[in-house]
């Protein structure tokens, strides 16, 4: 394996131009060659110094989070905890905290694991992903960049530099949460994350829910804007479940039966439907929500 | 995939070690076999167990799903550096003196978690110190013991 190591975003192009692929904690291209699922490319760039790539900026349109910025960052972070609530739940789940540690949002979207913990909140959170190449740079919607498992529609010269999130309008909360079976080194049997935008009268006027382990991609359940004006009750969280479990494509491995996955996913739609909306209403719910609640495995 | 042998300089416990390795080598393997330190224990060899953990600039990481070159011009920490003179670390001292070691395997791993955790937060709540080693398993004391430990190790330093 051809090994070097830069310091700039152009370095890095440039080496990717050149046919090598980034690393940069190594935590699923490690684990992937040492278990003999995939041999580790022949030409490797390490980007994990570059400083560039490893900044939170808020600026007037939203936040923008560099692909080098760490899940350990994101759980930890005041500004993204407070507005990006459901990406902070995911960050604080993966792995544990080594993993959390060489953990990169960049490399996790672009890794485009189906079972990915922050997918379904970047997802419903209305995140782009900025692909920089030598021939230039484009905005993608995730839903556009997630093609298969694993596979993205990025071309293999292009760098994920940052992820944008839009700004939050007031009155808004997020959510994530997934089914699993212990508290760390976990994979999602299923998950899903919430974004809620709340009227002055209660009512809901944004929503957006995402799944996370039950298609080959994260994927966004459709039809929801009929449940604008609607109020929050029973009746609505009831509705997205039948949604979520409905529109669910899952398989069945050894974490799950495809029609348990079916069934628990509608349950956790509802429950991060219903976090993010009690967040919404300034209710504090600490992050991670699984922890905060007691979703998942017990302690 | 072919491999490519190069050289290196690791720093380890404060020491640069130069070392001749593949490129595809991992972190754990070099440690142990070519700068010749086997505290660092290889468990399941696929990031889940915690036992190969190692400090990378003071923040625990599992050295057995890290690459040997990425970890040149870091600092590296292992269960032999943790030790101050002849002065055990107080981590490893409360873990014997409140039986937190049985078979030892997880030890070196639960030591460089327990003090990185206590590094960025002195006094945690054990449920932090649940969060902080649950990178690490341990088969046979059943937590309890080494949870009592990292307690015990905080309540000292914040005396």
């Amino acid at each position: 394996m051809n090994f070097s190591t830069v310091t700039t975003i152009d370095e890095a192009l440039a080496a990717l131009a050149a046919g090598a692929r980034p690393i940069a904690g190594g935590s699923d291209l490690m684990v992937g060659h040492r278990q003999g699922k995939a041999p580790l490319p022949d030409s490797v760039v390490a980007i994990d110094r570059v400083a560039d790539l490893g900044h939170v900026v808020q600026h007037p349109d939203g936040v923008s989070v560099g692909a080098l910025v760490s899940h350990h960052t994101i759980e930890f972070h005041p500004t993204l905890a407070q507005l990006y609530t459901g990406l902070a739940d995911a960050s604080a789940l993966v792995g544990s905290p080594s993993t959390r540690n060489v953990g990169t949002l960049g490399g996790n979207v672009m890794n485009a694991s189906p079972a990915m913990d922050t997918g379904a909140p970047l997802l419903v959170l209305g995140a782009e992903v900025e692909l920089r190449s030598v021939r230039g740079s484009r905005r993608v919607a995730l839903a556009d960049l997630w093609v298969g498992p694993g596979r993205t529609s990025a071309s293999t010269d292009e760098l994920c530099v940052a992820i944008h999130l839009p700004t939050r309008p007031p009155s808004s909360g997020s959510a994530y949460v997934r089914l699993e079976y212990r508290r760390a080194m976990e994979i999602a049997v299923v998950g899903a994350a919430a974004s809620v935008t709340l009227a002055g009268d209660g009512t809901i006027t944004r929503i957006a829910v995402a799944l996370t382990a039950v298609a080959p991609t994260i994927v966004g359940i459709d039809g929801l804007d009929d449940l604008i004006g609607r109020p929050v009750d029973e009746r609505l969280l009831a509705d997205i479940a039948h949604r979520a479990s409905d529109q669910a494509r899952p398989i069945s491995d050894l974490r799950a039966t495809d029609t348990y996955r079916r069934h628990c996913i509608g349950i956790m739609a509802r429950r991060s439907v219903d976090a993010a909306i009690r967040r919404a209403l300034g209710q504090h719910i600490a992050v991670p929500v699984n922890r905060a609640l007691g979703i998942g495995a017990a302690s | 995939m072919s491999g490519s042998i190069v050289q290196i300089v690791l720093n380890v416990n404060g020491i640069d070690h130069p070392v001749t390795v593949d490129s595809t080598r991992n972190l754990l393997s070099t440690i142990r076999t070519e700068v010749g330190l086997t505290g660092t224990k290889e468990g399941c060899d696929d990031c889940e167990c915690g036992a190969c953990m190692v400090l990378l600039d003071g923040q625990p990481v599992n050295s057995c799903s890290y690459l040997a070159v990425q970890a040149e011009g870091r600092a590296i920490t292992t269960i032999e550096g943790v030790m101050t003179g002849d002065q055990m670390h107080p981590l490893q001292r409360n873990l014997l003196e409140v039986g937190g070691v049985q078979c030892g395997f997880c030890t070196p791993g639960m030591i460089l978690s327990a003090s990185a955790l206590l590094a960025r937060n002195p006094s945690p709540t054990t449920e932090e110190i649940r969060i902080g080693l649950s990178g690490n398993l341990c088969r046979c004391t059943g937590y309890a013991k080494i949870i009592a430990a990292v307690e015990r190790t905080a309540t000292e330093l914040n005396a």
